[in-house]
């Protein structure tokens, strides 16, 4: 039986884990040796599966600027004519450090998944750029996509679908070493076996089926072939929302030690806010196909100032909640997720905003720096219980208050689509700007 | 007096070709009226498959089941298949997890909902599909007389769990089992129907029994947990008592490897480790023992060959647990909790 007993993943002093970038015959591409050299070494246990930090200085391997990303809505009948676009993904802008992980959260539909497919170009976007590693990759040919499909690679949310039934474990997580050619054909089994045991599975089980493994066990199958590359950027979509919970915290900690031990970029999809927190040192939150706050973990949990990351935070059952009983206070949001084939005008969160004013029906708020390392795109973005009475933005934006033209007024230059952070930034408190320096 | 819904050493076991799978070995527990029971564990720990018993769902040729489920005093394992027949979506209901693949495709979410209603009321199509708009709108649908003609894929995420919400209690039951009722839902949608069972819990006086393994859910629904591993109670009692002075290792497991939304970012996530047991061989002993790794604080090989009994721990004589370790709870605050939550270690 494949599930029985325990296989010694997630003990402290497992140490097979670290033996994968020093392993033999191994084709890693250079670049990638030299950022891995130092993680050779053992993990202590004491520092083993820390969350990781964020590195402001760190270079963004990735920036998407923009990205857009319009299915179309076809007529029934004979003649189907394109009837309306489903804006899954409306100008979305963000810098992935090299190293680092930035987590997406938002409900189902906000358009994250779709980002995270847009990434790997598994979708051409509709518009925006994204740049990899210097790269314009936005519209890359199938054929010029190859090569970067090594760079880029994605675990899925569901084992049970990701897997083909019909092939083994060996040929799931050797195809890309065989389609890429990057090891002779001979030494596919033992590289195989090899990150199946990085993975905490069994090696000996190679020539097994899919369905012959338990959930957690087919995510790690789908982590080794996510790894096999030796990716520098892993798009994680609900990498462990599938899994039981004992299980998502062994997913989760070996995520953990692979980005440390390879230097692989994470762009962490889920919706779970918990796991985000743990994983990620930066998050963006998505509503409707746009990021609506985007900010370090800090300021993100414990100050949010969009309505919609508050509403979401206060969502979240607590287990501490057992020491006072009863039910926790929460911002409810009424009703669902509006159509994104016809989002609302202005803000798109208007129509379950508590917040929501004239002004918000009319313009739809910039994102707008409020932080050193936070953005937030709302008219009347603070922290819970201090929004401001009038729309912060209407004098940036050359507005009254309630969102008509001021012809008086100049709009400002507003660092709102730039993804990245500026060195100067609206001060909510003084409505003025301020500077890293000041 | 006993309670209104009392299982006692509740069985559920499947024979198979390679042995007989004990999916509940000796499941018991009772449950209030207007009160909410938790059940938690892993996938395969015996959750669902127990509370299918409740609802007489295992088939007599595949599944033995033995032990006593007393619903207000009848004996559920002992009535007639006709007679359960009866019961079965009026007196007890359950809602199910998945409600896309819950509901027929083909049929209307109207249709499929008055047709509850009308498996137990003899009444014509027409008066069941007002009781379903009565009852769609009483979750939360808008416009429910428009959405009653609708088919599931028409519906939300959400809007499809509220439908099986107002399926499952479109008879009033006394006793609701919510089988991970908002697992697959979006953490707003299952704030609100976290409300909704509740405001509706208070309106029917039901006793609702939900399994989750979400134990943020439990913390916030319910009055009493269980914690069920490789089909039998690990750890019982009142909610407060289980999340915040657990004294059994699989609880400290289950709380060690969730991240917290409000606790400590430097808190370290535990996972368990290994797999869950097969339940064709589970190990002897405790079944914990091959995960657990708190067995140095037993003398001897006790964990290994000595099954320990679900009994009333070292603080209250409420909470049962099932673990040889003496004084576990001090094991939990000196060791457990300072890696888990230093926050609260300071509070406390």
């Amino acid at each position: 039986m494949s599930n029985q007993g325990p296989i010694g993943f997630g003990d402290p002093n497992d140490e097979e884990l670290p033996t994968f970038a020093g392993m033999p015959g191994d084709p890693l591409p250079t670049d990638v040796e030299e950022s891995t050299d130092d993680a050779v070494t053992f993990i202590e246990p004491e520092s083993a599966h820390a969350p990781s930090v964020a590195q402001p200085d760190a270079e963004a391997i990735l920036e998407v600027r923009d990205l857009r990303m319009y299915f179309p809505v076809k007529s029934a009948g004979i003649i189907r004519r394109t009837i309306g676009h489903v804006q899954a993904v409306d100008g979305v802008s963000f810098q992935l450090p090299a190293g680092g992980s930035l987590g997406l959260v938002g409900e189902s539909g906000c358009g994250k998944s779709t980002t995270g497919r847009l990434i790997t170009r598994l979708y051409e976007p509709t518009g925006g750029t994204i740049v990899f590693d210097g790269k314009d990759i936005t519209k890359t040919s199938a054929r010029g996509l190859k090569p970067l499909r090594r760079e880029i690679q994605m675990i899925f949310q569901d084992p049970y679908t990701s897997l083909n039934p019909r092939h083994t474990v060996g040929a799931i997580v050797g195809a890309p070493l065989a389609i890429h050619d990057v090891v002779p054909k001979n030494k596919i089994l033992p590289r195989v076996q090899e990150l199946l045991e990085i993975v905490g599975l069994n090696p000996e089980h190679y020539n097994r089926y899919p369905h012959e493994f338990s959930g957690g066990q087919r995510q790690r199958i789908g982590i080794a072939r996510a790894l096999t590359l030796q990716p520098k950027v892993l798009v994680a979509d609900e990498p462990v929302s599938a899994l039981d919970v004992s299980i998502q915290a062994q997913v989760i900690n070996l995520l953990q030690d692979v980005q440390r031990e390879f230097g692989i970029a994470f762009l962490f999809v889920a919706h779970d806010l918990a796991v985000v927190r743990h994983f990620c040192p930066e998050v963006a939150v998505m509503y409707l196909g746009k990021i609506v706050e985007i900010a370090d973990r800090e300021t993100l949990y414990n100050r949010p100032n969009h309505p919609y990351t508050q509403a979401l935070l206060s969502a979240v059952p607590d287990v501490k909640q057992a020491a006072i009983g009863g039910r926790r206070e929460r911002i409810r949001l009424e009703g669902d997720v509006p159509s994104p084939i016809n989002p609302p005008s202005g803000c798109r969160f208007r129509t379950r905003c508590p917040l929501a004013q004239e002004i918000c029906a009319r313009v739809e708020p910039p994102l707008l720096q409020v932080g050193k390392r936070h953005k937030v795109a709302c008219h009347f973005a603070g922290e819970l219980g201090h929004h401001p009475d009038r729309p912060i933005t209407a004098s940036l934006l050359g507005v009254d208050d309630s969102g008509t033209p001021n012809p008086g007024a100049t709009p400002s230059e507003l660092v709102g689509d730039e993804p990245g952070y500026a060195d100067t930034w609206f001060d909510l408190e003084r409505k003025t700007m301020a500077s890293s320096g000041s | 007096m006993s309670s209104f819904l009392s299982v006692r050493d509740l069985k559920v076991h499947f024979p198979t070709v390679d042995g007989v799978v004990k999916a509940t070995d000796g499941l018991s527990f009772d449950l209030e009226k207007g009160s909410t029971l938790g059940i938690v564990g892993e996938s395969g720990s015996g959750k669902s498959v127990s509370s299918s018993a409740i609802l007489g769902l295992h088939r007599r040729t595949s599944a033995i089941v033995s032990g006593e489920i007393l619903l207000d005093g009848v004996d559920l394992l002992k009535v007639s298949d006709e007679e359960m027949r009866r019961r079965r979506g009026k007196d007890v209901s359950m809602i199910f997890q998945d409600p896309l693949s819950a509901m027929h495709p083909y049929y209307t979410v109207g249709n499929q909902i008055g047709e509850a209603y009308r498996v137990h009321h003899d009444v014509s199509k027409k008066v069941a599909k007002a009781r379903a708009v009565e009852m769609l709108d009483r979750v939360g649908i808008p416009q429910p007389d428009r959405r009653v003609d609708d088919y599931p894929h028409q519906f939300s995420g959400g809007m499809r769990q509220r439908a099986m919400i107002a399926m499952g209690l479109i008879n009033n039951p006394s006793l609701l089992i919510a089988d991970e009722p908002t697992t697959a839902l979006d953490v707003t949608v299952q704030a609100q129907i976290l409300d909704l069972l509740q405001d509706l819990q208070r309106e029917f006086e039901s006793a609702v029994i939900i399994i989750t393994h979400d134990l943020g859910v439990v913390a916030e629904m319910a009055d009493d947990v269980l914690v069920m591993y490789a089909g039998r109670a690990v750890e019982y009692g009142t909610t407060k008592e289980i999340l915040t002075r657990p004294e059994m290792p699989y609880t400290w497991g289950l709380l060690s490897s969730i991240p917290e939304v409000g606790g400590d970012p430097n808190a370290a996530l535990i996972p368990i480790p290994g797999n869950p047991p097969s339940l064709l061989s589970p190990p002897p002993g405790c079944m914990f023992h091959p995960r657990c790794t708190f067995q140095h604080l037993v003398e001897g090989d006790k964990c290994e060959t000595e099954l320990p009994d679900l009994v009333p721990g070292s603080r209250s004589e409420t909470h049962l647990k099932r673990c040889h370790i003496r004084d576990s709870y001090l094991v939990y605050e000196q060791e457990v909790l300072p890696q888990i939550a230093p926050d609260l270690v300071e509070e406390r």
